[in-house]
């Protein structure tokens, strides 16, 4: 698809580069020639320097032949002015990021009268991905697929967990539990596993099951399954408002610490139920005297991703806490992965992938058969879930028969509402969607698994 | 440095080159010409070096700026390497020094001979010496990154050090789509050139090989003469197209997707037109004692005046005979060249208006030390990171130039050859003034000599810091 993408910061960069991947053909525009040749440097895309809401500008980048157009400036009018005369100058598709609750709250009237396709907002898509984590709180990162009817979570093999030491084969037989490991991260590398593979201590491993078999799974490996009962947030910026709202809902006890009074008192209009602290949450006898020690999870939302990793990294060593870290700019993944410091999510990639899946929904008209698509680590392994319509050279043989391409493993079929984790006897049929893992990427097509 | 990477580039390369190089030898079956044996032989030598480096893939995907500008130097010193070796082979040019300078003069597009004569050359090898103009004319990393699936960010950092011009921009998204197009105009371009001499009555192996000579604005003939012995209205269809191929091909796309009022817009387009159309007036004024009519005149000096800032190096009379003004005007174009993003050499117009804008508002700064002035090219102020390396370009050209002028002044031939000589080949024209005119040819020179114009050529076609960049101790340190 011919994509622009309206400014390139921390979102935008992350963007183009995941799109470029994908095989879409982009067109960046911004304001600054430094941040513009940096993109246009590192992606194969072609960058138009000016003012994206200009009709000039965007002509100039060819919204007339354009399929979508992503507005991720810093500014909420700037995006939305983008859509408005994209929408005009080229009949396109077109996402805004509109990050201000005010206009947040209006978001379906702004979707509809402005004739948008989706409107992001990354601080409400973080505290999302955050409340998900918290529900479940063994696992470091959770996704869903099959309209939440097949969860793959991942989560790291502390000491003594009895599946260390044990090959993949006999997981199922030695737990009862139909499960399937789909990648293994072991230091840096990132493997997809075969039937032989033995687990180590400190693996980070990911698995598919259906929702029901994952919490038996987590059960008879004697890790909590149940979700937490309170949550102690440090800095009450946005994020923490949007999340405070969804763990309210749920029932969870909420505690903000946050330094700026004004803020305490806005926040406290906003939350009724919410207990706000005045203080300075980087000081530790405040966190002692507000009781991080018995706290079951910590979330880290301050502004300075320095800080959250600190207070994350104090918070382990004085409580046994559910940690969730979130890091807004700093691109060193495999180093604070290595600090084992918890969940740790990334605005911008949460961000970037709600938009790159719904940018692979659209394709999907237009020739593409993938239907979601999850980043998994970092960038490099990805879950597809494809929807099986026509005949293909993949449809119809056992597993064990099939030619694959090294690393690519069939995590799931799904059929007629049940969920089927297949071995080598089972096959793909017309009408399954199916969900593939692999290290490998642009996929776009069951046929592409094959040899 | 990633040099496994480089190495597997450079061997697709030369798997290109092997597969170019059967053209000649279908030349050689066509005219039952035994000398088709070396081509077939150096062919083979190519698509095996190639598919043994292909087959491991690169260790490492790393690819910044300094690869793309090593690969690229390289690459073109590998292909002429190869491309070399059929002369020598099959004997038609002994020395191997000789034939090496013939194809890097063919593959840069200067044009630059070292034979007094090549009438009595086989046609596989007149083909493939003109041939390598057109593969040179656009580049062949170009083509190989329109054929082949080179994925990775890496290629903008090849294009740009293969692409002429002070910045390169893409056409669309992508660089293998924006390389397709350029070799989809290009050859679009070449076939209604071979077409239309075909027309004027040119055998089709003449027809071909002219236009090689034309569209990658390189000039080797197949006559003695160049193109002197060419009716007037087939030197009227190579003066058009000359100039055709010194425009900036982005001209050309605007054409194709239907928007001609931005293409003729294009002010360096305009300022290469005048810059012409200037130059051949002051020539007909200037040498009209040279010639029988007027209308010869003009036609004379627009074919050599075409011929010289395209850098192509075709010539039709002797212009060493004319007056003064006229060779100097000549000499100046060979500086200027043709058009950014167009097949010719040379500093390029884009390049020369702006130093012009520069200096205009260095001296207005002169006079009032506190305005703030910015260069405006195409409508828009240009970036000053640009104008600042279009004057270290300027800096760097003249200082090989320089250089290069005081090796070749150990030949002792008079100023102007000495001079010229350098221009010539350091500008990719061909014919320079003097012992290296259009009448006479390079072969004279010692082997130092001949070495220094080889880089002067590469240096001038991939625009000094490609090559420069070899010599650099910190290139290579891993």
């Amino acid at each position: 698809m011919q994509i622009i993408v309206v400014g390139c910061g921390n979102v935008g960069s992350t963007l183009t580069e995941q799109l470029s991947k994908e095989g879409h053909n982009i067109t960046v525009i911004d304001s600054k020639t430094d941040r513009l040749k940096r993109v246009t440097d590192s992606s194969d895309v072609m960058g138009v320097l000016g003012n994206g809401a200009t009709y000039s500008v965007q002509m100039e980048a060819g919204i007339e032949e354009a399929d979508l157009l992503i507005a991720v400036t810093d500014s909420d009018e700037l995006n939305l002015l983008c859509c408005l005369i994209a929408k005009k100058a080229g009949n396109c598709h077109t996402i805004a990021r509109v990050r201000n609750p005010v206009y947040s709250l209006e978001v379906d009237f702004i979707k509809e009268e402005l004739g948008l396709s989706m409107v992001i907002n990354p601080e409400a898509a973080a505290a999302t991905a955050i409340a998900r984590l918290l529900k479940f709180p063994s696992a470091i990162e959770v996704e869903t697929f099959a309209r939440g009817r097949v969860e793959l979570s991942k989560f790291r093999l502390e000491a003594g967990n009895i599946l260390t030491g044990l090959s993949l084969k006999d997981i199922s037989s030695r737990l009862h539990c139909d499960v399937l490991v789909c990648t293994v991260e072991r230091g840096e590398e990132v493997m997809i596993p075969d039937g032989n593979f033995v687990l180590r201590e400190k693996d980070m491993i990911s698995v598919v099951a259906s929702s029901r078999n994952i919490v038996q799974f987590f059960k008879k490996m004697g890790m909590a399954t149940g979700r937490v009962k309170d949550a102690m947030i440090v800095g009450g910026g946005s994020t923490a408002y949007y999340l405070s709202k969804q763990l309210l809902a749920m029932g969870i006890h909420i505690k903000i610490v946050e330094r700026d009074r004004e803020r305490c008192e806005e926040l406290c209009e906003l939350l009724p139920q919410a207990a706000v602290v005045h203080g300075d949450g980087t000081d530790r006898s405040v966190l002692l005297e507000e009781g991080i020690e018995k706290a079951q999870a910590f979330v880290s939302l301050t502004n300075v991703d320095e800080e959250n990793i600190m207070l994350s990294l104090f918070a382990k060593s004085v409580s046994r806490a559910k940690l969730v870290t979130r890091v807004h700019r700093i691109s060193y993944d495999e180093m604070i992965g290595s600090l084992d410091i918890g969940s740790i999510v990334y605005p911008r990639y949460t961000t970037a992938e709600n938009i790159v899946r719904y940018v692979c929904a659209m394709s999907n008209t237009v020739g593409s058969n993938v239907e979601t698509l999850y980043k998994l680590i970092g960038d490099k392994a990805e879950a597809l879930e494809f929807w099986i319509r026509e005949k293909s050279p993949a449809v119809g043989i056992p597993l064990q028969k099939m030619n694959l391409k090294p690393n690519i493993l069939l995590a799931c079929i799904n059929r007629r509402n049940s969920v089927i984790i297949p071995g080598g006897q089972d096959m793909i049929q017309v009408g399954d969607t199916v969900v593939v893992v692999t290290t490998n990427t642009g996929l776009h097509d069951i046929r592409d698994i094959l040899r | 440095m990633n040099y496994s990477i480089i190495r597997y580039i450079l061997c697709r390369v030369l798997e290109v080159e092997g597969i170019f190089l059967a053209l000649p030898c279908i030349t050689a079956v066509i005219y039952g010409e035994k000398s088709g044996w070396a081509f077939a032989a150096a062919m083979l030598l190519c698509l095996c070096a190639g598919f043994a480096g292909t087959r491991k893939k690169p260790k490492s995907q790393v690819f910044y700026a300094r690869e793309g500008f090593v690969t690229v130097s390289l690459s073109w010193i590998v292909l002429s390497l190869a491309g070399a070796l059929p002369f020598t082979l099959c004997g038609e040019i002994p020395s191997y020094t000789d034939a090496l300078f013939e194809v890097i003069s063919g593959f840069t597009t200067t044009g630059a001979s070292i034979l007094s004569a090549v009438e009595p050359l086989s046609r596989c090898c007149l083909f493939w010496r003109s041939f390598t103009h057109w593969l040179g004319g656009m580049g062949v990393l170009v083509f190989v990154m329109a054929v082949l699936p080179l994925s990775g960010g890496y290629n903008m950092h090849l294009m740009r050090a293969e692409s002429p011009g002070p910045s390169v921009g893409k056409l669309v998204p992508r660089v293998k789509h924006t390389a397709q197009i350029l070799y989809g105009i290009y050859l679009a371009m070449t076939l209604v050139q071979v077409i239309l001499l075909l027309l004027s009555g040119l055998p089709l192996f003449d027809s071909l090989t002219m236009t090689f000579g034309t569209a990658g604005t390189g000039g080797f003939g197949i006559l003695n003469d160049s193109a002197a012995s060419y009716t007037a209205l087939q030197q009227g269809i190579l003066t058009v197209f000359m100039i055709l191929f010194g425009v900036n091909f982005n001209v050309y796309y605007l054409f194709l997707i239907r928007k001609p009022g931005q293409a003729l817009k294009c002010e360096e387009m305009r300022a290469y037109l005048g810059i012409i159309a200037m130059a051949v007036l002051l020539i007909v004024w200037n040498a009209r004692d040279s010639f029988a009519t007027i209308a010869e005149a003009f036609r004379h000096s627009a074919f050599q005046v075409a011929s010289i800032i395209t850098t192509t190096g075709f010539s039709t009379v002797d212009f060493d005979q004319w007056p003064q003004l006229s060779k100097c005007i000549l000499v100046l174009l060979m500086f200027v060249g043709a058009c950014a993003g167009s097949t010719g050499g040379g500093i390029k117009v884009s390049r020369c208006v702006a130093l012009l804008k520069s200096v205009c508002n260095e001296l207005r700064c002169a006079m009032h030390p506190r305005s703030v002035r910015r260069v405006r090219f195409e409508g828009r102020p240009m970036d000053q990171d640009v104008v600042h390396s279009i004057e270290r370009f300027f800096a760097a050209y003249m200082i090989v130039f320089a250089v290069s002028v005081l090796v070749i002044a150990l030949e002792n031939m008079d100023f102007v050859s000495t001079f010229t000589a350098v221009a010539a080949t350091l500008n990719n024209i061909g014919p320079g003034l003097g012992a290296v005119g259009p009448m006479a040819n390079f072969g004279g020179l010692s082997v130092l000599s001949k070495y220094v114009l080889m880089f002067d050529m590469l240096a001038g076609r991939l625009e000094i810091f490609p090559m420069l960049v070899l010599f650099m101790p910190m290139t290579w340190r891993k």
